[in-house]
């Protein structure tokens, strides 16, 4: 396309330079909705924030509700289990040594009184999606250490929902939740 | 077409002279079927053919599927079993379908360690090669979606731990996952899209198909020997081949017609072997079945990727020297995909002079223990991921990698081989000794 005679850029190289340009920056507009459309739609992002009527849970009973198409637990836990998660106060011996609770901080230590929704320990709502490969853990006082069992490949959690025994990394995570009055907690 | 010399259509009648010279498809047709074959072509090259028809099969089928099926979450399952019960046929065509992709796999597995033995992937036939993988990259791709489509409990949470892979990628994991899914979890996007997709890629896998075949006519077909044909002439050239049309083309219908029976016996006979039964349990997001494991032919792969826990020390190394970034899972993922990138790299690790395998009295003991590796990473993936069988995948892995990036150019260099026969006519007269050549023994009849 260049002039071999002239290095210095002339008009013909201005006019090749512009439209090849131009056709890039074309082409990539036409193509970014294409990619684009396959990131959540508005509908499923209106699903991002849901309430969920806790006021059959009764003490040592908990519920499993669907939330963004992944399980929250919601448990209601007795004396005998608030006592024994907050008897661990030695996180740093702990798996993983972080709360996890996605309404504090992430440096936030994985005390059980991090963990709860209420300052008593009486709530526990958590993810009910397992750390290692995403199964949905079993629940009332499962597992080794009284908590939740993964029966896929064998991870212990306990009445806090910390990681204990095997090969899940992290805690079960700690949704953004609230109570929006005494029965009803919001979720997102 | 091909660099072989051979004869070319001459168009005769006056019909035939007037089309050729607007559109050559006569003639197209007439090169891609008379092309020179190496008439010493054993067994192993079948497998071509069984998977163009594996190909027909899967989308012919599947057109006829998709007319029943409804890709909502709501209702996926019940219209596959709507297709079990109610369409006419519908049992024995989902059935076809479903078993037709493990045929599938069979061929390719057969077709790809054909291809690693006799040196089918050295020069010049680097391209045919890497067009081959990107196929087989594509068939994993649809053969993964399309088992997602019938939304039972193995579909559903299968896709949740294989989209989680992309989430171990560092920093942007989690993005593409969303991506991927199109919400935060697997739901109704996923299964829409994922439909979507499987109906494309067979298309693009045809159209891969035609460039590999292309390819290789251009090359010539690689052989038992690793010969090259003589093509200084076109009568030289004729005593090393055959044309494909009759010879090749019976010969594989033969061994088609074969493979078809047993295949039509485990359709009709035994459908659901290869399956799981958990499959047969609609999607449940708040339970999960107790062991997840994707189909047969993805296992070599699946057991690569949980071999490498964090307790290994090249996990912990790669961990330490990337500052945290390279994890266990992260470096699993890397490790699956890298298993298929090793492979496709073969043409260029074997530094071996000699192209078959027949020739290298060291390489053949290595690649029969390959071979064995694959069977035993095969049923290493199939077990839970506790007590002895973490370690037989992590031996299995590790020699799958030393196999492609030490074995293979090392043995180029230490290995001496035999030397392989001067043509291809000579190979073929020593295994089928023509009648009319003296002193060679005649093949006597069984008693």
């Amino acid at each position: 396309m260049s002039n071999a005679e002239d290095h210095e850029g002339t008009r013909r190289d201005f006019i090749y330079y512009a439209t090849a340009g131009a056709g890039a920056v074309v082409t990539g507009a036409a193509v970014w909705p294409l990619v684009n459309q396959m990131n959540p739609s508005a509908d499923v992002l209106a699903l991002a924030s849901i309430r969920v009527d806790v006021s059959t849970v009764t003490a040592g009973s908990q519920m499993t509700v669907l939330w963004q198409g992944k399980p929250v637990i919601v448990r209601r836990r007795t004396e005998e289990e608030i006592a024994r998660a907050r008897s661990i106060d030695d996180v740093e011996s702990l798996p993983d040594p972080m709360a996890r609770n996605e309404n504090l901080s992430t440096e936030v230590a994985a005390l059980d009184e991090n963990r709860t929704l209420d300052e008593a320990g009486e709530w526990l709502v958590q993810m009910g999606v397992c750390t290692h490969l995403g199964c949905v853990p079993l629940g009332n006082n499962a597992g080794d250490f009284e908590g939740w069992f993964c029966p896929c490949h064998g991870s212990h959690y306990d009445a806090s929902g910390r990681i204990r025994k095997g090969p899940a990394p992290e805690n079960l995570p700690i949704p953004v939740a609230s109570f929006v009055d005494d029965v009803t907690i919001q979720l997102g | 077409m091909s660099g072989i010399p051979h004869d070319h259509y001459e168009p005769k009648s006056g019909g035939a002279k007037w089309l050729e010279s607007r559109l050559p498809v006569i003639g197209l047709i007439h090169d891609t079927l008379k092309i020179p074959t190496p008439k010493n072509l054993n067994w192993m090259w079948i497998w071509g053919i069984v998977l163009t028809f594996c190909l027909v099969l899967q989308i012919a089928t599947g057109v006829v599927l998709v007319m029943h099926y409804t890709p909502h979450v709501d209702m996926a399952f019940a219209s596959v079993e709507h297709i079990m019960r109610d369409v006419n046929g519908g049992q024995m065509i989902r059935y076809f379908h479903m078993n037709g992709a493990s045929l599938f796999f069979v061929a390719v597995y057969l077709h790809i360690f054909r291809s690693l033995y006799y040196g089918s992937y050295k020069a010049p036939r680097e391209v045919t090669w890497i067009i081959g993988m990107l196929i087989y990259l594509l068939m994993m791709g649809t053969a993964f979606m399309g088992y997602v489509l019938p939304w039972g409990q193995m579909s559903f949470h299968g896709t949740a731990v294989i989209t989680g892979l992309f989430g171990a990628i560092p920093f942007v994991g989690e993005a593409i996952q969303t991506w991927l899914l199109g919400a935060s979890s697997v739901g109704q996007p996923a299964l829409n899209r994922f439909f979507s997709l499987h109906y494309l890629l067979p298309f693009i896998m045809a159209g891969l198909v035609i460039v590999h075949i292309w390819a290789f006519h251009s090359t010539g077909n690689n052989n038992p020997t690793g010969v090259e044909v003589r093509r200084t002439s076109k009568a030289e050239a004729e005593k090393d081949t055959l044309p494909f049309w009759p010879y090749f083309v019976i010969k594989d219908l033969f061994a088609l017609a074969i493979i078809l029976a047993v295949f039509v016996a485990v359709v009709g006979f035994m459908p659901n072997y290869l399956g799981h039964p958990d499959n047969y349990v609609e999607a449940n997001p708040l339970v999960t079945p107790s062991h997840i494991v994707p189909e047969w032919y993805f296992l070599p792969f699946y057991a690569i990727l949980r071999s490498f826990t964090a307790d290994v020390w090249v996990v912990m190394f790669a961990e330490w020297i990337s500052f945290g970034i390279i994890d266990a899972k992260f470096f699993g993922v890397l490790a699956m995909f890298g298993a298929i990138v090793v492979m496709a790299l073969a043409p260029w690790l074997d530094t071996s002079s000699v192209r078959s395998g027949r020739y290298r009295p060291m390489f053949k003991w290595w690649f029969a223990l390959l071979v064995v590796d694959f069977i035993v990473l095969m049923w290493a993936g199939a077990m839970p991921a506790e007590g002895i069988y973490p370690i037989i995948a992590l031996i299995g892995s590790a020699y799958w990698f030393a196999y492609f990036l030490v074995i293979l150019p090392l043995l180029g260099v230490i290995e001496k081989p035999e030397t392989p026969p001067q043509t291809i006519e000579e190979d073929f007269n020593a295994h089928h000794a023509a009648e009319d050549t003296p002193g060679r023994p005649v093949a006597s009849p069984a008693e």
